[in-house]
């Protein structure tokens, strides 16, 4: 065992004697097996925290995991710190990068998918003190599981842990009908990560992100979906074009409202103002296109529906007269192509 | 009239001989040439976007330069299209109702559905069956009259509706928004019809029956021999014959344009049996809708 002196001087314990930690050592030779420092001596708060966290039986060691080597420990603010924000990342996934420990406790491989987020890119590659690390959203010392209820990243929890920093967004959250049905208790109210993800969260302006919406809006609001999918918009957005209406173009995203909420974009009273945004020349004639139109419910578009029987009979009808039609003729017209003539030749005088 | 017959067997039987009867004209071949030009190019750009959510729709829609450069092919296909169906409407104005010409609307050389049509029909299918013998067509058969009108109201109705999405919010001016939902489905719809029409029925029914196999040329040369005449539009040739309105001329169609023909129409018949394939799979595959 060996420790660099003027190391451990110049760290953030420099002023204080190797006995103050290692406790169980007052004389030399010293015993075969002295007892493991506790850090918790001094930083009570934070071993308390880490008492309740998911690291306390993780490691033998929980603090050196993250702070690194024990004689040469500096501030948190020195940017050579393990934990100093540039640098959490990496040392977090010097455990949670690894392909095995995620198999193991069968989560996602977050250090790649952070790597390549908004966030990893503006902290790692930007190097942005503002940018989210890991620590930003599930803590420090108290990392607790996300089914625990006091959970930074708990279902409930998570529009205000992202509203640390997008204070804006969370606000209009909570006022549109998304966050109102999570604070009314409703299970299925979804929260920022169901449609940004945790880890991965993409740049919203980037046209590839912004093609996947609609399908993210679809996980829950299937039926929707699928009459959208039906229409012009989708078609065009599925060939790739990305200047067509998503359901957020018409819907907004954070503060979406029901339709029966006049602040609402898709409120009737509204609906010329939002479908003008790329129509121009929409008026209210033009506006009573229905952007969800069904042609399998009778009920609500039975035009559209009657429309859509009418073809598929109409389609039907022809193939299976045709059809027939073609098939009989080929037969019989390979008959009397036959080298003696067939039995044409008889049967047309 | 026995001369004559004998005459033409004769000739028949001497391929040096062979004479030509005008089917065609070369103001009817070049609007078909742009019909199946542009119906080519619309079935192409379209039939993706019917089956958008197909791998191979949105793969093709990247290749031709994704869907800005899909809908500009549709459109100017789409407008080519309706100044040939423009075209050929005033055609049949100025000759059927300007000129007086006769024969136009009704009678043996018109396209309007007659008794005939429905008599032949039945023969036909006795003949199917080896119930009678086959009946003699005149100009027109029955089937070739419904190729013409399933075209004539498929470009009448897809073209309206067509433009009614191309201008949506003008067409709203007359008409209430929610038709443009109808609109939509029945663009699509009836444009299968067509395609599925034109790639499985017109095709075999024109040209790769044995008979016409591997493909019959006329609409490509205009040309159709006086055996052809004889055998797959008798009563045509009997009525030529009786009125001595029969002309036939020893030129026979160019090469070049035999050759043509052939590669355009083998083109197209490949071309057409792809997008068949694909739109038939990604059809049953969707649960028919």
């Amino acid at each position: 065992m060996y420790v660099d002196g003027a190391k451990q001087k110049a760290s953030v314990h420099g002023s204080l004697d190797c006995t103050n930690c290692h406790t169980s050592i007052t004389g030399y030779p010293h015993p075969e097996h002295p007892t493991a420092v506790n850090c918790g001596t001094c930083h009570s708060d934070e071993a308390k925290d880490l008492v309740e966290s998911v690291h306390a039986k993780a490691t033998a060691e929980p603090c050196l995991s993250c702070h690194g080597d024990p004689h040469a420990i500096v501030p948190v603010k020195d940017m050579q710190s393990p934990v100093f924000t540039l640098n959490i990342p990496q040392t977090c996934g010097s455990c949670h990068g690894n392909p095995e420990l995620a198999k193991k406790f069968s989560l996602a491989n977050v250090y790649s998918l952070y790597m390549d987020s908004i966030h990893g890119f503006a902290l790692t590659k930007d190097g942005l003190l503002v940018a989210a690390s890991c620590s930003s959203c599930h803590g420090t010392h108290k990392i607790l599981s996300h089914t625990n209820p006091q959970s930074r990243t708990y279902r409930t929890n998570i529009p205000a842990t992202c509203g640390s920093c997008h204070a804006g967004p969370e606000a209009q959250y909570f006022a549109g009908i998304h966050g109102q049905q999570l604070k009314a208790g409703n299970p299925q109210a979804p929260v920022c990560a169901d449609c940004h993800t945790a880890h991965g969260i993409a740049r919203v302006q980037g046209v590839s992100w912004q093609m996947k919406t609609s399908a993210t809006c679809g996980n829950c609001h299937k039926e929707n979906y699928a009459t959208y999918l039906d229409t012009f918009h989708a078609q065009i957005s599925a060939l790739g074009y990305a200047e067509t209406a998503r359901c957020w173009n018409c819907h907004r995203f954070h503060d979406i409202l029901p339709p029966s909420d006049p602040q609402s974009p898709v409120n009737q009273a509204n609906l010329v103002v939002t479908c003008g945004q790329c129509h121009l020349d929409a008026t209210r004639s033009f506006v009573s296109y229905h952007p969800h139109a069904n042609s399998r419910d009778r009920k609500s578009d039975p035009s559209l529906y009657f429309a859509a029987q009418f073809m598929n009979l109409l389609l039907l009808s022809i193939f299976c007269f045709f059809g027939l039609h073609t098939i009989l003729w080929f037969v019989r017209s390979a008959f009397a192509q036959r080298p003696d003539g067939g039995p044409e030749k008889g049967m047309s005088k | 009239m026995s001369a004559e017959a004998s005459q033409t067997g004769l000739t028949d039987q001497d391929n040096r001989n062979v004479r030509y009867h005008i089917r065609f004209s070369l103001w009817q071949r070049c609007l078909h040439a742009i019909l199946i030009s542009t119906f080519m190019c619309l079935a192409l750009t379209g039939m993706p976007l019917r089956f958008s959510s197909a791998s191979w729709a949105e793969r093709f829609a990247r290749a031709v330069g994704g869907f800005t450069a899909i809908l500009f092919f549709h459109k100017f296909c789409a407008a080519l299209l309706t100044l040939a169906f423009l075209g050929h409407l005033g055609d049949v104005f100025y000759r059927g109702v300007l000129k007086r010409q006769k024969g136009i609307f009704w009678g043996p050389n018109s396209l309007v559905p007659q008794l005939k049509d429905l008599k032949d029909l039945y023969g036909h299918i006795r003949w199917f069956l080896w119930l009678g013998p086959r009946p003699k067509f005149d100009r027109f058969a029955y089937w070739e009259k419904f190729d013409y009108w399933g075209v004539f109201w498929g470009m009448a109705i897809i073209g309206f509706s067509g433009y009614a999405l191309w201008f949506a919010p003008f067409f709203a001016k007359f008409m209430p928004g929610s038709w443009l939902n109808i609109a939509l489905l029945i663009h699509g719809e009836e444009a299968l019809l067509a395609v599925w029409f034109i790639f499985a029925i017109h095709f075999f029914n024109t040209h790769l029956r044995s008979g016409s196999f591997p493909m019959d040329l006329v609409m490509f040369t205009g040309l159709e021999t006086e055996k052809e005449l004889r055998e797959r539009r008798p009563e045509q040739y009997q009525r030529l014959l009786e009125e001595g309105k029969l002309q036939l001329s020893a030129v026979a169609p160019p090469r070049w344009l035999r050759i043509f023909g052939r590669t355009v129409g083998w083109m197209i018949i490949l071309a057409g049996f792809i997008l068949l394939w694909l739109t038939l799979t990604s059809f049953f595959r969707a649960g028919g809708t």
